[in-house]
């Protein structure tokens, strides 16, 4: 194994590791946020992904994820893409379970959802797994979240929305 | 510079909505509605930024986001005269936030194509976004048309006070002309189907009806304004203009 490769592996779990820091439970690779680190020269660049378009985190998970690799003994820099659009499929199996753990119920998959402006969807609790829920506010704390209700287990929760 | 002023004139769009929007935060009539709107008007003022981000850099004199946000005044504002309409009640809100979702969602769509990659790169995360606009604003309109007296009738205020500004959403300034004939931004005249049809839907359930439009209201992409313009950038700007070059 050639030592880029190595650097690369090493680059990757450095970006990788680093948490949301509004859903600290998942981190930006689990998310799909974090695209790529690529090794050239000793310069580590990790494209990274919006989720929204005016999500606030966008700065503070650039500046962390720079940090990290800064740490992992890279000169490091964040190209930020655009397209393509991110969306909650790129959320991965592992990521998905960790935020339901955490008592955030993770996306229907499918981003197409969306498609059906007026449509619902059934989101299952993240506590008790009960079908019977209701939304209560389309927007939730953070933009990439809606509020929901158990009707079951009365707790209320939080969706992280298709999108 | 056609394709310069055009990005600008829907980069202005989306920061004055985005601005009138975020007024709401604290003073919405719930809690969730207190999230709703600036989590709405995030989107928006995202949007803008990346479109205010690009336009400098095809300016090429140095201009940045903040700078044209921050430093041009009303006269070289160029958004449309609807984003700009006062709050007033929360009917008027929802009814302007759906009539400028239900424009720009199609927009968007159609703005997947656009030769120009960063445009196609806001389009792909905006259309999602404006969905999610349509749905929210598009059951308010729905619960208010066909809810109360009262709400009915604040909803009926809110279509007839509106109402003339929408067909300025479908011109396109000589600039804007220029940018569509060169394939980096949709045709505004070809939406307006898409947008009747969004409005079509909604009204039907909400009992309302859509006034024929004995004249239209335009003026914005000329910077020819409504005096609540004025008050708003003053307010957006005086931190900024107060304080030059401030960084926290």
């Amino acid at each position: 194994m050639s030592t880029s490769t190595l650097d690369q592996a090493r680059a990757w779990e450095a970006a990788a590791a680093v948490p949301d820091p509004e859903v600290p439970c998942v981190t930006v690779a689990d998310l799909g946020i974090l695209r790529w680190v690529r090794v050239e020269n000793g310069v580590a660049v990790a494209g990274v992904t919006p989720t929204y378009s005016g999500c606030p985190a966008v700065l503070a998970i650039e500046l962390a994820v720079e940090a990290a690799l800064r740490d992992a003994g890279f000169e490091a820099k964040i190209e930020r893409l655009l397209s393509p659009p991110w969306t909650t499929d790129w959320i991965s199996a592992d990521g998905r379970e960790k935020l339901r753990a955490y008592g955030i119920a993770p996306p229907e998959k499918s981003s197409g959802s969306i498609r059906s402006l007026f449509g619902e969807v059934t989101v299952p609790c993240p506590k008790c797994a009960s079908t019977d829920t209701e939304k209560l506010s389309e927007f939730g704390s953070t933009a990439c979240k809606a509020h929901y209700r158990c009707r079951a287990c009365a707790e209320p929760f939080d969706y992280f929305k298709c999108i | 510079m056609a394709v310069f002023e055009a990005l600008l004139e829907l980069a202005d769009d989306h920061l004055i909505l985005g601005h009138r929007v975020s007024e709401w935060c604290g003073h919405a009539p719930m809690l969730e509605e207190d999230l709703a709107l600036p989590n709405m008007g995030l989107d928006l003022i995202g949007t803008a930024r990346t479109l205010y981000d690009h336009a400098g850099k095809l300016e090429g004199k140095g201009r940045s986001e903040d700078d044209l946000a921050y430093l041009r005044d009303e006269r070289e504002y160029r958004n449309c005269l609807l984003v700009e309409r006062p709050n007033e009640d929360f009917a008027h809100t929802m009814l302007r936030q759906f009539y400028f979702a239900a424009f720009m969602r199609p927009y968007w769509l159609a703005a997947l194509d656009s030769s120009d990659e960063v445009v196609r790169g806001v389009a792909g995360k905006a259309e999602k976004e404006m969905a999610y606009h349509i749905r929210h604003a598009g059951e308010w309109v729905i619960r208010m048309g066909d809810g109360t007296e009262e709400s009915a009738a604040r909803m009926r205020d809110a279509v007839e006070a509106l109402h003339i500004y929408v067909d300025e959403l479908f011109d396109s300034s000589d600039a804007a002309q220029e940018a569509e004939a060169a394939g980096v931004l949709p045709k505004r005249a070809g939406l307006r189907p898409a947008w009747d049809r969004t409005v079509a839907e909604v009204f039907a359930e909400a009992l309302l009806e859509q006034p024929e439009a004995a004249y239209a209201q335009r003026g914005g992409r000329q910077g020819i304004h409504n005096e609540t313009l004025g008050h708003l950038l003053a307010e957006m700007q005086v931190v900024h203009r107060a304080h030059p070059g401030a960084r926290w």
